[in-house]
């Protein structure tokens, strides 16, 4: 499904970032990506989105280039991808609901789908008394519930989850890593990356580690070991 | 679909114009100061137009007669001065009334009108008063009349005398200062409207700054870029309008308070007049302008943000 072919990445201040990291992730995959800060993980999945360009090296999803992928194209494989990020990424000009709906209405839902699945969707995270608030008006662990059901109103192929419990207290924590299995088991693929043991010690999938840009060890069940 | 989205980026606009109320308004002043700079220039511009076009009435070029000049070869000169592209308005005064308005105009002065009584019988020549459409074509009219057109079909001159040659130097001048009052006058418009141009385009990027971030994760989730752009260029354009409304407005009290001032000053021409009778067209022009200035703005503003 994804294949990440000899990816280098080297920002304009000469720090590698990702040194000609290969490896594939099958669809329906829960992988977790681990390592120290700086270890390459955020910039891994940047890559994925598109937010960055690799220095050489090549993306595929699904043996397209995403790189190469004009506007049109670009807007119709970010709608196949859910993102999560550790800073919520939420707009915050709209309330809870609105978020949900916004990506919604950029997939070109009609209203009525909207009307229907948005407070379905909030119900399942456990926002369903918060539907008309700001993200401003939310906790932590809420914002990034919120961020999740963004992420999978439109039903996407992949999940991408970037330190999703990096700023949550251990209950939110297991909570996020649970919602995030159910996704998995409903037979979406999951790319997460993260630094808490707890998480990855209980998740028992498969891990990739990175050190200094470089895949260090890639275990199908593997455990936090670093 | 298209009108649905049409509708949802609508809809955020005015929802997005609403919830960011202080940076709308602080967009909005910056958007009415410009276009306050372009009222006042289109205003100002009718005022000394009018004021120039009533300098442009005054000047004119009279050709004197001689005394023994037939009248039939007067009015041939007349309609064939009417005939220049050149000339606006040809007036021609017979020698009785130039006798008539002579004695009228001395009519306090005694010694005057007994040394015309002393003179016996009219002294005075016929005159053709020529008005030309343009201060600077008068140099023309001259050497027509200098020429062999202007002479009688006998081939002898009936002109006495043109002022032209008097009068040559204040012409002159005037052309000068009419054609320096609309070099001037173009120059500063543009350099006003360039600033204010300047000033309004970088406060709506200030205020699309702040929505950057949020401009990434619309990106992120999906949405093409014009749907995202969409809701920023609906505000700009309830920037422009808006405005435009206000300083519509504005401009009545403005108008009333210097209407009489003007009116003396620039001959005739009121502002106030001139507001009412051109609100229509001057509100078009804000409109037009306003929405302009605030849609572009928005395009430009979003643009180096969608590059995600």
């Amino acid at each position: 499904m994804i294949y990440f072919d000899k990816v280098s990445k080297v920002y304009p201040d000469n720090s590698i970032a990702l040194d000609s990291v290969s490896f594939p992730i099958e669809e329906g995959e829960f992988v977790s990506i681990v390592g120290h800060s700086g270890a390459g993980k955020t910039t891994l999945l940047k890559l994925l989105l598109a937010e960055e360009k690799p220095s050489t090296g090549t993306v595929f999803y699904e043996s397209q280039n995403v790189h190469e992928l004009k506007s049109r194209g670009m807007t119709d494989y970010r709608r196949k991808i859910g993102a999560i990020f550790q800073d919520f990424r939420l707009l915050s000009g709209r309330t809870a609901y609105e978020n949900i709906a916004f990506a919604m209405e950029a997939a070109g839902k009609h209203d009525k789908e909207i009307e229907a699945s948005v407070p379905d969707v909030l119900e399942l995270v456990g926002l369903e008394n918060k539907i008309w608030n700001f993200p401003g008006e939310l906790s932590g662990g809420e914002k990034q519930r919120l961020a999740i059901a963004r992420a999978i109103i439109n039903q996407p192929d992949l999940i991408i989850a970037d330190e999703p419990t990096g700023n949550l207290d251990p209950l939110n924590t297991h909570e996020i890593v649970d919602i995030l299995q159910k996704i998995n088991e409903l037979g979406t693929t999951v790319i997460l990356t993260t630094h808490n043991k707890g998480v990855i010690d209980s998740l028992k999938k498969r891990v990739i580690t990175l050190e200094k840009g470089k895949v260090i060890r890639d275990d199908k069940k593997g455990g936090y070991i670093l | 679909m298209f009108w649905t989205k049409l509708k949802r980026v609508f809809k955020s606009g005015f929802i997005n114009f609403w919830r960011n109320g202080v940076v709308s308004l602080a967009a909005m002043l910056v958007v009415s100061a410009t276009l306050f700079v372009i009222g006042s220039i289109v205003l100002g511009n009718a005022l000394t137009k009018a004021a120039l076009d009533e300098i442009k009435e005054k000047v004119d070029v009279n050709v004197y007669m001689r005394v023994d000049a037939k009248e039939p070869d007067i009015l041939a000169l007349r309609d064939s001065l009417s005939k220049l592209p050149q000339v606006s308005k040809v007036e021609y005064v017979s020698s009785e009334e130039a006798l008539a308005e002579f004695k009228e105009r001395h009519k306090d002065n005694t010694l005057i009108l007994e040394s015309l009584e002393e003179v016996g019988g009219n002294p005075l020549g016929a005159t053709l008063n020529i008005k030309a459409k343009d201060p600077s074509e008068y140099e023309n009219i001259a050497k027509f009349l200098e020429s062999d057109s202007a002479l009688a079909p006998g081939g002898a001159s009936i002109i006495d005398k043109v002022n032209y040659r008097q009068n040559k130097l204040i012409i002159d001048r005037l052309t000068n200062i009419i054609d320096s009052a609309h070099t001037l006058g173009y120059a500063l418009t543009l350099l006003f409207i360039l600033m204010s141009v300047t000033v309004t385009i970088g406060t709506i990027r200030l205020a699309i700054y702040t929505a950057r971030e949020e401009i990434s994760v619309m990106k992120l989730v999906g949405a093409s870029s014009n749907y995202v752009r969409g809701p920023f260029i609906v505000e700009g354009l309830m920037y422009g309008v808006l405005s435009a409304l206000i300083v519509v407005v504005l401009f009545y009290p403005v108008a009333l308070w210097v209407g009489s001032a003007t009116e003396g000053f620039f001959g005739g021409i009121n502002l106030l007049t001139y507001y009412r009778s051109n609100f229509f067209e001057l509100l078009a022009i804000l409109l037009l302008s306003g929405s302009l200035l605030g849609t572009v703005s928005s395009w430009l503003a979003t643009q180096r943000y969608l590059k995600v």
